[in-house]
């Protein structure tokens, strides 16, 4: 070991001493710079990230029993090309689970499905409350591949699997004075945490004239692509009305009842102006907030115009004839 | 030598504001904003544009609360930010939502009155962006152009009523934006009250 110390380097390669300070100081600015970059722009992506956050952690079908398809390609299936089943599972309104469009995805796991009972009463002879595996029984289930178009302007095509609801009017017999059909969502907050918050008034109510209730295009849907519902889809039953807007298609159903009133619904009590009661897939009549002439199908990027009553004005327009459809909206 | 102090700040901002927009551009064409990216990248830029208009009209009412000096440094970069997103989610309405069908386009700002306020918002903040730089304060005189600068707020409130008459039925987020509003211009009011009281007191005590 040498006790001679080391060379030292020669004077020309010695960083000027004005220099040395401005390293510091770039590299002082350098860390600043980074850092308050870093910090705007996570700001900017903690306050914007409900709309884009990732639904990886999301397995849409997890123990979600296949059920018996008894009927399919039906007269009234479309063969338009059939939505993903992950959008159809994490692009839902469902506000008893949240108001953004994948909150029903990551939040409707507390809903419990079963055991789940039905009560079907009011102008009926054979009034009953019955389970929804037994109802589900009665029924034969059909795969009927339908349009839906929400009034948002947005649309999918959905292979439902259910029963025609007049089967299920039929078996429990309306009374000459039944005129409408009520339907009523769980009311449970605990399962449904969106109903602590009074944005509307719960439980979700949703009706139908009889007619309607009884045209064959009209579904008590069980099921989806084969498999019963998820809960963000209305598990375990839910109405599927596809010549008319989204929100008439009442989700997790517990409450069917026949009445002689037309019954006050959900979302014509909310915005009166903008949802009626019929709420039939009209592009003649805008939303007051916006235009229904068009609609983006889910997955596709240029607009689509949208069809009277969603494409099925030959199966349903004759149960309007005579009706200002402009406004009965 | 002195030099500027926190030279790296405006660059800073500038480079973290645009980026939310730089990954929108990647993210959508991927397929990463979910089953309906037009509807995603049109909130996120909407959101994004009034919020950097909030944070733009707080910087002097967090100098007139906290005698902080350096929001008045990063005000014009906040308010140019808030116009490139705005001026963005105008874009992403006419091309990508809509087509630039211009028949539609223009029946929605003349018919729709949520649209007819945030295209007007939009509209106010042209001249405002044009304006910004040092040139454009020298050329108007910094009395006018302050004047010309205060339309900010009427774009705010625009934007503020844009996001209330677009919600369905949840009003809580446009409702914190118009309370961070409310408190903003509550403060400028307090101070312009405050320093008119003033002026009128040395008035009043040179008369004497």
């Amino acid at each position: 070991m040498s006790d001679k110390p080391p060379a030292e380097p020669p004077s020309s390669e010695v960083t000027p001493e004005t220099l040395y300070l401005r390293r510091r100081e770039f590299l002082k600015n350098a860390g600043l710079f980074a850092g308050t970059a870093a910090a705007m722009a996570g700001g900017l992506y903690l306050l914007g990230r409900k709309q884009t956050r990732p639904m990886d952690a999301f397995v849409p079908d997890a123990g979600l029993v296949e059920l018996p398809v008894a009927k399919a390609h039906g007269p009234y299936d479309t063969d338009e090309a059939r939505t993903p089943y992950e959008d159809v599972t994490t692009y839902n309104n469902f506000y008893e689970f949240g108001f953004d469009k994948n909150d029903p995805a990551r939040h409707a796991h507390t809903l419990r499905p079963r055991p789940w009972t039905v009560a079907i009463d009011g102008e009926v002879h054979k009034p009953q409350t019955v389970d929804i595996d037994q109802l589900t029984s009665w029924f034969p289930l059909e795969e009927r591949v339908y349009r839906m178009r929400c009034v948002e302007a947005w649309s999918m095509v959905i292979p439902w699997l259910g029963f025609p609801l007049g089967e299920l009017l039929k078996r429990v017999e309306p009374t000459s004075h039944a005129k409408y059909v009520t339907f009523t969502t769980l009311l449970d907050p605990e399962r449904m945490p969106g109903q602590r918050r009074g944005t509307l008034d719960w439980p979700y109510v949703e009706g139908l004239r009889l007619d309607e209730a009884m045209h064959p295009l009209t579904l008590m849907a069980v099921g989806l692509y084969g498999r019963q519902l998820p809960n963000q889809n209305g598990a375990p039953l839910r109405l599927v009305v596809p010549w008319k807007y989204g929100f008439k298609g009442i989700k997790s159903i517990v409450r069917i009842s026949l009445t002689r009133e037309q019954p006050f619904t959900t979302w014509s009590l909310a915005a009166p102006d903008e949802y009626g009661f019929y709420a039939n897939v009209n592009p003649a009549v805008s939303h007051p907030r916006w235009s229904q002439a068009s609609e983006r199908r889910i997955g596709e990027l240029e607009r689509r115009p949208t069809l009277p009553f969603n494409g099925y004005a030959e199966q349903v327009a004759h149960l309007y004839a005579g009706l200002d459809l402009r406004r009965n909206y | 030598m002195a030099s500027r102090p926190y030279p790296w700040l405006n660059p800073a901002l500038t480079v973290g504001g645009l980026a939310p927009l730089l990954m929108l551009a990647v993210q959508g064409p991927r397929g990463d904003l979910g089953p309906n990216a037009i509807e995603a990248a049109l909130n996120q830029t909407g959101l994004f544009a009034l919020v950097l208009l909030l944070a733009s009209l707080a910087c002097t009412p967090l100098r007139l609360v906290f005698k902080w000096t350096w929001p008045a440094r990063v005000r014009r970069t906040l308010g140019l930010l808030a116009f490139t997103y705005a001026l963005s989610h105008f874009l992403v309405y006419a091309v990508l939502d809509q087509g630039l069908a211009l028949g539609a386009i223009l029946e929605d700002i003349g018919k729709r009155p949520f649209i007819t306020v945030g295209f007007t918002a939009l509209v106010l903040l042209v001249p405002l962006a044009v304006t910004s730089t040092n040139r454009w304060v020298r050329r108007l005189g910094f009395p006018r152009w302050q004047r010309l600068h205060r339309m900010a707020y009427v774009a705010a409130v625009l934007g503020v009523v844009h996001f209330l008459w677009r919600v369905k039925a949840d009003l809580t987020e446009p409702l914190i934006y118009a309370a961070v509003l409310a408190l903003l211009f509550a403060i400028r009011a307090g101070e312009a009250i405050r320093k008119r009281r003033a002026r009128a007191a040395v008035a009043a005590r040179n008369a004497a």
